[in-house]
């Protein structure tokens, strides 16, 4: 860590400054040769776009929204992802009953659900989070399957004989833990899938608002600037979403492999 | 008590194509309580095998293995195993991965706690408790594996190989201390080796195995007196005689 951040100003200055360059460059184009807010907006026409949004609030109600649809697909993934992971890598029977279902239904892009989506629960939070759920749910899935295939047998057998005999102590105490990098590594693919299905569902008005679905509006506002905010919005914040969850998931969950080069 | 009485035990492995490996052919041998018996014999003549089959993790084709009387089928805590590999649960800490077995027999936290702490003392890791097992040389590893079969207080303490992987001077520090361990527990050890050296210095009784498939040769009583010296004639005497069963085991 200390190492890290001795070397952090002359080590970050490279970034930083191909950062700005491009800012520049952007700006120059936009502004001086483009010379069309339609086409592309400039970095200031984004910048005074997102002080608009911040400044009437849009931007926190819509935020909210968005993380809501996230939330509940996400967190519905997880609870019935895991489950079905779990039986289906540890007992053989779960596997042969669940793998034709899911072979069969993992394949259908999960956008193509938006009709039935809008169908069974119409235009609210429920809908858009569905969506989200049918991209992250196979991820989680797979990945937790696999973990738990993997989990060596030494571990197993080393439980067994310090008197840990039945599946459920050995699910909790020993597959689980062994199994946790590549359930982490499902949900971070989840989390990746679901954030562009948020996306689509809202643009495809399976929500009536929310970031995606004010990409949309904007678009047909032709507030290029506006859109373009939304989409640099979105862009950090799924990168956000992703280092928070690493950096609890390495630091707090998977200290124990510090030693693994993952 | 930790009496192992091991009766005509045989065990096959099927393979793929239809055949079968025969890694037992019709085994028996008791060890006495308190005991320190060492097996030894060429490599896949079926030593893993067996001390699996005593832990409940095989089950013979037929025979039987019985502890005080009780027939062995399943694995429990009144056998402790230590693998020939490393096998401490990585994302556990060391003492945690030492309270796993008295968590597991429904100790509270606390007894379970308390236990570990005295079997980690007796093998002199008090200061990485709290450490991963990345971070342990493979020495302490295996020092913590011991400490957590120990924690459960079985009659009959297992080990494959334990100290195979380590160097000469932490192998014979390691087996003092494994001798004082089971000078103060008062079990039954039965310990795999390939090691002549390891054998003559640590059993009661040591039982030369036959190449694949695995028969007993011989059982042999080890009479030096304890401590015992590395370097006196007899272990000398005895080291030969057992360099010559298994040199002949290696022709056939
Ligand atoms: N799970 C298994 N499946 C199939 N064959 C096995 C299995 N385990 C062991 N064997 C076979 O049984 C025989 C005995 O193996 P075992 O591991 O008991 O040997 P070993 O004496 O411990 O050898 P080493 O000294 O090299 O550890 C070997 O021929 C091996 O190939
Ligand atoms: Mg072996």
């Amino acid at each position: 860590m200390s190492k890290d951040s001795a070397k952090g100003l002359s080590g970050r200055g490279i970034e930083l400054l191909s950062l700005a360059t491009a800012i520049v460059i952007w700006q120059l184009v936009a502004a001086h040769i483009v010379a069309d807010k339609f086409l592309l907006p400039s970095f200031t026409d984004v910048l005074f776009a997102f002080l608009r949004i911040v400044e009437t609030g849009a931007l926190f109600t819509d935020l909210s929204i968005s993380l809501l649809h996230f939330g509940i697909g996400i967190i519905s993934a997880l609870v019935i992802g895991i489950p079905i992971g779990v039986s289906m890598g540890w007992f053989k029977t779960a596997n042969r009953a669940f793998d034709p279902i899911i072979e069969i239904i993992r394949p259908i892009p999960p956008l193509a659900w938006i009709p039935f989506a809008i169908i069974w629960f119409g235009l609210t939070h429920i809908s858009a989070g569905f969506v989200v759920f049918v991209g992250a749910v196979f991820p989680i899935i797979i990945n937790t399957f696999d973990g738990f295939k993997s989990v060596p047998k030494i571990y197993v057998e080393a439980a067994k004989v310090l008197g840990c005999m039945t599946s459920v102590p050995l699910i909790r105490h020993v597959a689980f833990p062994s199994a946790l990098p590549s359930i982490a590594s499902g949900i971070r693919i989840a989390m990746g899938v679901g954030w562009m299905c948020l996306v689509a569902a809202e643009m495809f008005g399976v929500s009536s608002s929310g970031l995606g679905y004010k990409i949309w509006w904007h678009y047909y506002l032709h507030q290029m600037d506006f859109v373009l905010v939304y989409m640099l919005i979105l862009g950090f914040l799924g990168l956000l979403i992703d280092r928070i969850f690493r950096w609890y998931v390495d630091g707090r969950l998977l200290k124990w492999r510090a030693g693994v080069v993952v | 008590m930790g009496e192992v009485k091991i009766s005509d035990v045989s065990l096959a492995f099927d393979k793929e194509n239809g055949e079968s490996t025969l890694a037992l052919d019709n085994v028996s041998l008791e060890i006495r309580d308190k005991e320190f018996i060492c097996f030894i014999g060429p490599s896949g003549c079926g030593k893993t095998t067996l001390l699996r089959t005593i832990a409940g993790l095989e089950t013979p084709d037929s025979g039987e293995i019985t502890l005080d009387g009780e027939r062995i089928t399943v694995p429990d805590s009144k056998r402790g195993m230590v693998f020939q590999e490393y096998s401490l649960f990585p994302w556990n800490t060391v003492i945690q991965n030492i309270t796993f077995g008295p968590r597991m027999q429904g100790m509270s936290k606390g007894e379970s706690l308390e236990r570990a702490e005295k079997y980690l003392k007796l093998v002199g890791l008090e200061q990485f408790r709290n450490s991963y097992p990345y971070e342990l040389s493979g020495g302490m590893r295996q020092r913590v594996a011991i400490a957590r079969a120990l924690a459960n207080e079985p009659k009959v303490l297992l080990m494959d190989e334990p100290f195979g992987a380590l160097d000469a001077q932490t192998r014979n520090t390691l087996q003092n201390e494994l001798l004082d361990v089971w000078a103060k527990n008062q079990i039954t050890i039965v310990f795999v080796t390939h090691s002549v050296d390891e054998a003559v210095f640590l059993a009661d009784k040591i039982v030369v195995m036959t190449a694949r498939p695995g028969k007993i040769k011989k059982v042999i009583n080890v009479e030096l007196p304890r401590p015992r010296d590395r370097t006196s004639s007899e272990a000398n005497e005895l080291r030969h005689k057992l360099l010559r069963m298994l040199a002949e085991e290696r022709r056939n």
